[in-house]
Parts: structure tokens; C-alpha cells; sequence
């Protein structure tokens, strides 16, 4: 009887959450549909579908916005940046989160306690600080945005780096030290690969972040020679008095498909880096 | 075995100390000291005590934005975490299609605030669109937009921690309760809140964060538009700085007072909440 109940819901449930999920889908879809239209109708006649000579104009938009953005330029930026941070964050921070748990004394604990402050120092506290020192110090290239992503997303890769340091049992450490190992050897032969599973939930944390942060580069990077994606979209509306819809539709889409690319063929690990993030974090 | 790492400082710590240095202890101390001195750049940084604390409050566009912030906040940590959990305990029914709802659930949070902003404005512009409005016909308008946007975007993260936390709750524990009798609705109560405890801890935790530190998606969807009606505290000190000539000192005695804020809702909120939670 309970059983027959229970399935009958379960259809229920089903279609429900079908029309949710359309409904959760929709917004991107109209950016799409849009993406297609004629400029003027964007604004005007957004729910309409883009046919008919009047209304269709086929890949315009998308040359037009290319062409404004300069995308391609941005998406190197950005992939770029994110990639080279996530890289350096990863491998600097898990270093020296095993560095300040094995080694104890009042400096070490004072660089852990001092990350962990970090943690909730809203990026507004430091910004205009930030941004001036950054420009002092020459690091407003995408290279040098790679040091200053490691500076500000220290805090949190440290904290859960040294989570699961703790964990770790000494003795394997000592035997491979024994044995004639130096630290370091030790380190990316014996515990680095042990870190593998916290490696990924720090890159995909840091990666969200770094990928769509627009304020950070936009207030280091330096403006006229290099621009990430979210600068770039941006940039259509400040840039030009009135909005080009057309081009910013376009622009969206070619913002949105790498990342629906990436979430799709990586999603097992993103669901699982945001689940063991959440409980460490 | 201590000892011997010991030297290796230069290697291990020595270049996130120097990073960490640069993105932040540094920017840190200075953000602190400016405060308290009047400048337009750092070089020219002139001792004023707390008159730039004093001329903070005398802004009403910041007393605005902290009230609107404040309201925002509470709003989106009620429904994003009511619906989070709401989804989590039907998704975790084992109903058809499951693995594809999470997936559409989750997918607008991978969306850089920007892009959603921009998005969401084209839909509901569209909408408003129907009655002769436009998002930015005033403050309220902004307010609701918002909390529709970071309700899409954010629901499907708190989803997938509380289906998290539901999964880890032994399965006798429901059992038992309904061999004792108890009614689903008392099994909530009673079974699967305490013991969702640390999910709700860490899920009210995100949402209060995110929520009053918000500035891309309010800076895209409307900008503060009108005339600072639907403008939050991190974009009020963006402006503050970027845009008001001179009050370089004032921005960053908001920024001081917006740490504050922020510190002092993450202690409270995780003292508060731990507390609840049940010993496992």
C-alpha cells in the first residue's frame, strides 16, 4: 500500500520538477533566442522567437560582439589567469599548509591563525589598497595577477590544506625520511599525492572565484592592454553611451558556453569539491 | 623529523608568505591607517584622526545602503535556504530524474555575477516591460530583482550541501521514529533538522556572506540605480572611492566599518548556530 502511495507521488515529483527545471533553464534560453535577433527588437520584443527577415539576423551579433570585446583576447585573459592561479595556488599553498603543521612554533601558528583571519576580510577592506600597491609593484599583468590571486586566496587553500594535513599519519612521513628522503622529495613523492582529493575541491573553489572575479582585475589589471571576460562584458555597457543589445546578447552566450562546457564534462567533481568545501569551510 | 623540515622555510612557506604579504597584510595595515587620513593617493596620505568615521553617517546614501544591504540579507538567507532545503528533501526521495534536476539546479552558480546580472536584467525588463516599468523604476524594483536573481543562482548550491546532510543521516534513525509512530512532519522536527544541523550552520553561514558582500551582480543588474535607491554597501564604497572626488578617506573608513559588519555577523552567526548543533 505505502509502496503504490510512494510511486504515485514520485510521478507527481517528476513532472514538477520537470517544469521547474525549464523554468531554471529559461533565462539563459532567452539569452540565446536573443543573441539572434535584430538589435532594436531585443529590448522591445524580447520574448518574441527571431524569425522572419525582420527579426533574424543570424551570426551578427556574435561578429559584432565579438569585434567590440575583443573576446578571443579576453577568453585567453581569463583562461590565462585562471589557470596559471589555480596552478600556483595549489601547489604554493598545500606546501606550506604541511610546512606550518609539522613544523610548530609561534610563527607558523601565527601564519595559520592570520590566514584563517583573512577568511572574513570582505575584498572592499583591501581594495583600494590593493590596487595601488599592485600598481607600485608592477603587477598589473596577467602575470602579475597570478601573485596577487596567490596573496588573496591564501587564506581559505591554506585553512582547508591543513584540515587534511592533520590527518595524515606521521609515520609515513618519518619511514620515507628514514629511508633518505629530503623533505621536499618527501613531500611531492609521499604527500602531495595523498592531498589529491582536497587538490581538487581547492581548484575548483578557487577556479569558480578566480574565472568570473570582476572587480580584482579590473582594479589591477592594467585596462588598455588586457581585459578578462566579466571586464569585457562589462565593458559593452560602459563603453558605448547606449548598449549595443545585439552584442551584449552574443557576448553572454560566449561567456556562458565554456562554463556549461566545463560544468558538464566535470560535474561529478565540482558537486564533490563544493560538498567537501562546504564541510571544512 | 621536525628539525629537518625546519630549514626548508624557503621553499615551503616563503613564496604564500610573500604573496600573502603582498595581497594582504600589507593592503590590510595600510586600509586601517588610511582611514583615519585624508588622500586621493597613497603617497599623499595626511593624518586626520576619526573625522572620516564621523562624515560616514552624515552620508545618506551609505545609511541607505546599509538598511537596503541589512533587509536584502535577511530576505535571501530565509527563502534561498527554505527553498535549498525544501528541493534537497524532495530530490532525496529517490524520484525519477533526479541526477538531472541537481544538475540544472546547480548549473547558474558556475555563472559569473556579472553575466547573471545582465542576463536577468534582459528578463525582467522584458517582463516590467508589460506594465511601463523598467527595473530601475525604483528601489523596490532593484530590491525584488535581486532577490530573485541570487535565489536562482544560489539555491542550487545550499541544494547540494543539504542533500548532502540528509544522505549522512543513518537510515535506522528515520526508522525507528516511524516504528515509535511519529508523523512526517514530526520526523522533520524532531529527526532530520537537529541532525542537518551542521548543513544549516554552513548554509545560513554562505548565504548571510554572500548576500551582504554582494557587489557584481548588484553593480550589472542595475547599477544603484535610481539615484542609489537599490545600491548596496560594497558598491556604496566602490562609488564612494571611484566616483566622488575627495572622499577617497571617507571610502575607506566605510570599508573599515563594512569589515566590522561582516566580521561581526560571521562570529555571531557561527557561535549561534554551533551551539544547536547535535553531537554525533
Amino acid at each position: 500500500m505505502s509502496s503504490v502511495r510512494k510511486a504515485k507521488h514520485g510521478w507527481i515529483l517528476s513532472i514538477i520538477f520537470t517544469l521547474i527545471s525549464l523554468l531554471y533553464v529559461y533565462p539563459v534560453f532567452l539569452v540565446l533566442l536573443n543573441s539572434f535577433k535584430k538589435k532594436v527588437y531585443i529590448s522591445k520584443r524580447p520574448f518574441e522567437l527571431p524569425v522572419g527577415e525582420k527579426m533574424f539576423v543570424g551570426l551578427e551579433n556574435y561578429i559584432g560582439g565579438i569585434e567590440k570585446t575583443n573576446f578571443l583576447a579576453a577568453f585567453a585573459t581569463s583562461l590565462f589567469i585562471t589557470v596559471l592561479s589555480v596552478l600556483v595556488i595549489v601547489v604554493c599553498t598545500s606546501m606550506t599548509a604541511w610546512y606550518i603543521t609539522r613544523v610548530k612554533n609561534v610563527m607558523t601558528s601565527g601564519i595559520y591563525y592570520l590566514c584563517l583571519f583573512s577568511m572574513i576580510v570582505p575584498f572592499q577592506m583591501v581594495m583600494f589598497t590593493l590596487s595601488k600597491l599592485a600598481d607600485m609593484l608592477r603587477l598589473n599583468t596577467p602575470w602579475g595577477l597570478i601573485i596577487v590571486y596567490l596573496g588573496f586566496g591564501a587564506g581559505l587553500a591554506v585553512f582547508m590544506f591543513c584540515g587534511f594535513v592533520k590527518s595524515i599519519p606521521l609515520e609515513i612521513e618519518e619511514a620515507a625520511m628514514i629511508d633518505g628522503c629530503t623533505p621536499i622529495q618527501t613531500y611531492f613523492s609521499i604527500v602531495f599525492p595523498i592531498l589529491k582529493p582536497t587538490c581538487i575541491t581547492v581548484a575548483i573553489l578557487q577556479a569558480m572565484w578566480i574565472w568570473n572575479d570582476y572587480l580584482l582585475p579590473y582594479l589591477t589589471l592594467d585596462l588598455k592592454r588586457f581585459r578578462t571576460i566579466p571586464i569585457a562584458v562589462q565593458y559593452l555597457k560602459g563603453g558605448f553611451g547606449s548598449i549595443d543589445m545585439g552584442a551584449m546578447m552574443a557576448t553572454l552566450v560566449l561567456a556562458i558556453i565554456p562554463i556549461i562546457v566545463f560544468y558538464l564534462v566535470c560535474q561529478k567533481y565540482i558537486i564533490e569539491g563544493v560538498v567537501s568545501g562546504a564541510v571544512k569551510g | 623529523m621536525e628539525k629537518s623540515i625546519k630549514k626548508y622555510f624557503p621553499i615551503f612557506v616563503l613564496p604564500t608568505l610573500a604573496a600573502f604579504t603582498i595581497g594582504f597584510i600589507v593592503p590590510f595595515i595600510m586600509g586601517i591607517y588610511l582611514s583615519f587620513c585624508e588622500f586621493t593617493t597613497v603617497q599623499d596620505a595626511k593624518f586626520v584622526g576619526i573625522r572620516n568615521y564621523l562624515n560616514i553617517f552624515s552620508d545618506s546614501t551609505f545609511v541607505h545602503s546599509l538598511g537596503f544591504t541589512a533587509l536584502f540579507t535577511v530576505v535571501s538567507v530565509v527563502t534561498i535556504n527554505f527553498f535549498g532545503f525544501t528541493i534537497a528533501m524532495l530530490l532525496t526521495k529517490g524520484i525519477k530524474g533526479t541526477n538531472i534536476f541537481r544538475t540544472v539546479f546547480f548549473m547558474p552558480n558556475l555563472i559569473g555575477g556579472i553575466v547573471l546580472g545582465y542576463i536577468w536584467q534582459l528578463l525582467l525588463n522584458g517582463i516590467l516591460l508589460q506594465f511601463d516599468r523598467t527595473l530601475t523604476y525604483s528601489g523596490a524594483y532593484g530590491f525584488w530583482g535581486l532577490i530573485i536573481l541570487m535565489n536562482w543562482q544560489q539555491i542550487g548550491y545550499m541544494m547540494i550541501i543539504y542533500i548532502a546532510g540528509i544522505q549522512n543521516i543513518p537510515g535506522e534513525l528515520i526508522e525507528a521514529a516511524k516504528i515509535d509512530g511519529a508523523k512526517p512532519s514530526q520526523i522533520l522536527r524532531h529527526v532530520t533538522i537537529p541532525m542537518v544541523m551542521p548543513s544549516i550552520t554552513i548554509c545560513t553561514f554562505l548565504t548571510l556572506t554572500n548576500s551582504f558582500k554582494l557587489f557584481d551582480q548588484n553593480l550589472a543588474l542595475t547599477a544603484g540605480e535610481p539615484s542609489n535607491k537599490s545600491e548596496m554597501l560594497a558598491l556604496n564604497i566602490f562609488n564612494t572611492f571611484y566616483t566622488r572626488n575627495g572622499w577617497e578617506g571617507v571610502g575607506q573608513a566605510k570599508a573599515v566599518v563594512f569589515f566590522l559588519l561582516v566580521a561581526l555577523i560571521a562570529i555571531t552567526q557561527n557561535w549561534l548556530t554551533r551551539s544547536k548543533e547535535v553531537q554525533q
